[in-house]
């Protein structure tokens, strides 16, 4: 439970009944619905999953709910899509975890967040999913860990346009893209293992999306091996044009430090640092700034990459009299500057990065987390409170306490209905003019009855 | 007590008779005066959003307002915006292609103008247009000032001058007095012409729809099939949220989609035209979904007439609608979701709950000019 005694205060100042402040386990069995159990949890519940068979889509659109499976002797609770349903799990609410399930064979994504923070997806297997199988999207503050997953059509673990996120201790393989961190901020992916993608590990800035930037991303400690799926993304998304055979790709983005990796059995290279160009067929967004700048390159294991890379960097490196690819490999016109940097750079194979300076830090020890002490910001909406965030958000769009706006002022409201909030609830309903001074207010018929009353009365009791 | 609520009750009348203008000295609805500026109130006011961006999911901030205007200046704008005065021969208002029983657009395909000229594209909805940065189908202007300029000097939209404007407002008997209770003094430019007008279209704000009451924690406004369309419309195969981003349902940027002219149009390059650039080639500024219900026809050139023929062109196939020969590059979430008719109608659903007017501005009887304002055209 999240702070109990700020909830209970904000209760007291509301006048409210007591909700539940207190977390319950709503268990789901096998032939149940798991959104039933999702629709009658309050904040801070737990939904407890046990084994069986779950054939639905669920969506929460409340704060601070935990979906957990129980898995019991080896049995999993599994979310199955069949082909035809859309997304397996679809998030909007703040403190929001989902830990403990197999997903698998769903259209759209396994697991999707829509803002979202302080989200938490972990131990979960994610087996053959349409287009995502993980995507957090605006979402400030998250953890990814101990997840599985494979058979994904694009990225298998996608933190797109977030803040604040640590990957971490993750599996991915058989998939185009392993893990892909896009128009994000402030992410560390660590101690993963991305093997038989088409590519392993993506940092990306995509064009024409409304966050613009990437920067300041660690990959560290990863085990990027072996990428040489050949790419059956769908047909005009960005991944689909990602060449087989690369452990790591950084497109456009800046701040990108890459430490303590194992790089080895990509055919066609290592890691690949590329400006937007890159990607072909793309409407072109000069809002987008398109050059990846002050790459760190730490000390990383690399080796037996470019065995027998894609044409184009076949291509290239005939320039340098090679047949292969390299360990590293900064297109022409890319991170060709002396901003970008690395170390003991007589380790590896390389093309395009002449130029780079030695680095002054040598490795990120004093980073353990890229997570915010405290998480972000969250302010959970409660059937008490919504009262007061209604009457705020749209009574007091009209309505002052002692001035006059559009509306007459609450006072005068206060004196006129005393202590007849049924009488304001059925006003607002159907309202009519009263006041030959005033407009017309809107109807609010909308409402429930029961919010009707509930705001009037929050209205009756407003004292400033 | 009693006192304090007489005077209170004995402020000024809003309006009052066409011979004797006086603009409104109260925000207009949602906006709290502060200082004698107004400033929206709405339901999204105490929520962030990532790099103030204003664009995420339920519960995410709004991007930045035009406010802070006077109410004045808002109320003077809402004159002009009806009064044919603004317009070269006195026939066209800004609310001929922007009629409030329209969403703010005006039921057509493509808008008609001086002299029954048809123009270029389709006219947009203005409901929260004060969000925007990029105005225009094509974005080429970055303010409601700029893009006044168009359609008021456009020979084939309102066919003014900046020149005959400025005349024919300083002209009129009732005009400067109204500049002079919005600006201090009776001076008319076209600076204060544009920030009035700007004052009264950012003052158009749909913010309290019932989707908006379930974003804000009311889930028992919304039925079964409008929540089941809403998780179609966010889902990763119809895609809809990932440009038509909450909470104004729009991401503000271009996208190239390729759907069709109507018969007989040559095909619209879009963006293209504005930056040279062929890789923006058919691209256009994704458009709000707020209150959709009442903008028909759709797209920029209003090839689809209602709201499931615009739903499912999105999955007639990548492409499906592009002439031979055009090379475009199709924005990558235009693909082939292949969604079942359940699915359309149910998204159909979902985007009638984006409808709220309950802010509609008052409609004018009469306009300072004397002229007949221009509210509520019927199409031909």
């Amino acid at each position: 439970m999240k702070n109990p005694i700020r909830l209970g205060l904000l209760c007291l100042g509301l006048l409210c009944s007591m909700p539940s402040l207190w977390a319950a386990d709503i268990p789901v069995k096998d032939g149940e619905s798991i959104q039933d159990a999702v629709n009658k949890a309050s904040p801070g519940d737990v939904v407890l999953i046990y084994p069986g068979t779950y054939k639905e889509s669920v969506y929460i659109d409340k704060d601070n709910i935990t979906l957990r499976g129980v898995v019991e002797e080896g049995k999993w609770p599994v979310l199955e899509g069949e082909g035809k349903r859309n997304d397996a799990i679809l998030y909007s609410g703040n403190d929001f975890t989902v830990e403990w399930l197999t997903i698998t064979h769903y259209k759209g994504n396994a697991i999707m967040g829509q803002s979202g923070n302080n989200f938490t997806i972990r131990y979960n297997k994610v087996i053959d999913t349409g287009v995502y199988g993980i995507f957090p999207q605006f979402g400030k503050n998250g953890l990814i860990e101990y997840n599985v997953l494979s058979g994904i059509e694009d990225a298998a673990i996608y933190v797109g346009m977030c803040d604040n996120v640590d990957v971490r201790h993750n599996e991915v393989f058989d998939n185009v893209a392993g893990i892909e961190i896009e128009n994000t901020r402030h992410a560390l992916v660590e101690n993963n293992y991305a093997h038989d993608n088409t590519a392993g590990l993506l940092v990306f800035i995509t064009p024409g999306l409304p966050i613009k930037t990437t920067f300041d991303v660690i990959l560290r400690n990863n085990f990027v091996v072996n990428n040489n799926t050949p790419n059956f993304g769908a047909p005009g998304s960005i991944v689909s044009k990602v060449p087989q055979g690369i452990g790591i790709v950084v497109m456009a983005a800046d701040d990108v430090i890459v430490e303590g990796n194992i790089v080895s059995g990509n055919k066609t290279a290592g890691i690949v640092i590329t400006d937007l160009a890159f990607i072909t067929d793309i409407s072109s967004d000069p809002e987008s700034e398109p050059n990846p700048d002050r790459l760190v390159f730490l000390d990383n294991l690399m080796f037996d990459n470019g065995a027998d890379p894609v044409a184009e960097v076949k291509a290239l490196m005939l320039t340098q009299f090679s047949r292969t690819g390299p360990d590293i490999l900064a297109t022409p016109g890319s991170a060709q500057e002396q901003d970008n940097c690395i170390i003991n750079r007589e380790r590896y194979t390389s093309f395009g990065v002449k130029k780079w300076s030695e680095c002054e830090r040598k490795n990120t020890a004093d980073v353990l987390s890229y997570r915010i002490p405290g998480g972000a910001p969250s302010e959970p909406v409660t059937a008490t409170n919504r009262t007061k965030l209604l009457y705020q958000g749209i009574c007091a769009g009209c309505h002052a306490y002692n001035m006059r706006m559009i509306g007459p002022p609450t006072l005068a409201v206060q004196a006129l209905y005393r202590n007849d909030a049924q009488g304001i609830a059925d006003y607002i309903a159907e309202p009519h003019k009263v006041r030959p001074d005033y407009p017309a207010m809107p109807s609010q018929g909308h409402l429930s009855p029961e919010l009707r009353k509930d705001v009037a009365e929050y209205m009756l009791k407003v004292t400033k | 007590m009693r006192a304090l609520l007489s005077s209170l009750l004995l402020l000024p009348v809003l309006s009052s008779l066409a011979t004797e203008w006086r603009l409104s000295e109260v925000c207009p609805a949602g906006f709290r005066p502060e200082q004698g500026r107004c400033y929206l109130q709405s339901l999204y006011g105490e929520y962030a959003s990532l790099q103030d961006s204003g664009v995420g999911g339920l519960k995410t901030g709004l991007p930045p307002l035009r406010e802070g205007f006077t109410p004045q200046q808002i109320d003077l704008g809402r004159l002009m915006f009806f009064d044919p005065l603004l317009s070269g021969d006195g026939t066209l208002a800004c609310s001929s292609c922007h009629q409030p029983s329209k969403g703010f657009a005006d039921g057509r395909g493509l808008s008609v103008g001086i002299n029954g000229q048809l123009a270029h594209r389709s006219a947009p909805s203005l409901w929260n247009v004060g969000f925007l940065k990029r105005l225009f189908w094509d974005a080429r202007a970055s303010s409601l000032e700029e893009q006044m300029e168009g359609p008021l000097y456009s020979p084939i939209e309102m066919g003014n001058s900046r020149e005959h404007l400025l005349k024919s407002l300083n002209e009129s008997a009732a005009y400067p007095a109204l500049f002079k209770q919005a600006f201090g003094d009776s001076a008319i430019s076209l600076d204060r012409i544009y920030t009035a007008i700007t004052a009264f279209e950012s003052s158009l704000v749909s913010l309290n729809s019932r989707y908006d009451l379930y974003a804000n924690g009311v889930h028992e406004v919304l039925n079964q099939d409008e929540i089941e369309g809403m998780n179609v419309f966010r889902s990763f195969v119809a895609r809809c949220a990932e440009c038509h981003t909450p909470p104004t349902f729009t991401n503000q940027q271009i996208a190239i989609l390729g759907t069709p002219e109507p018969d007989g149009h040559a095909f619209d390059s879009g963006v293209q035209a504005v930056t040279g650039d062929a890789s923006q080639r058919g691209g256009f500024k994704v458009p709000t979904l707020r209150n959709i219900e009442f903008s028909a026809p759709y797209m920029h050139s209003g090839r689809f007439e209602t709201l499931r023929e615009a739903v499912a062109f999105y999955t007639g196939g990548r492409g499906h609608a592009v002439p031979e020969g055009e090379k475009l590059n199709l924005h990558w979430h235009i693909w082939e979701p292949n969604l079942t008719d359940r699915e359309i109608d149910v998204l159909v659903a979902f985007l009638k709950t984006l409808s709220d007017e309950s802010f509609m501005p008052p409609l004018p009887s009469a306009v300072p000019s004397g002229l007949r304002p221009v509210v509520d055209v019927k199409p031909n």
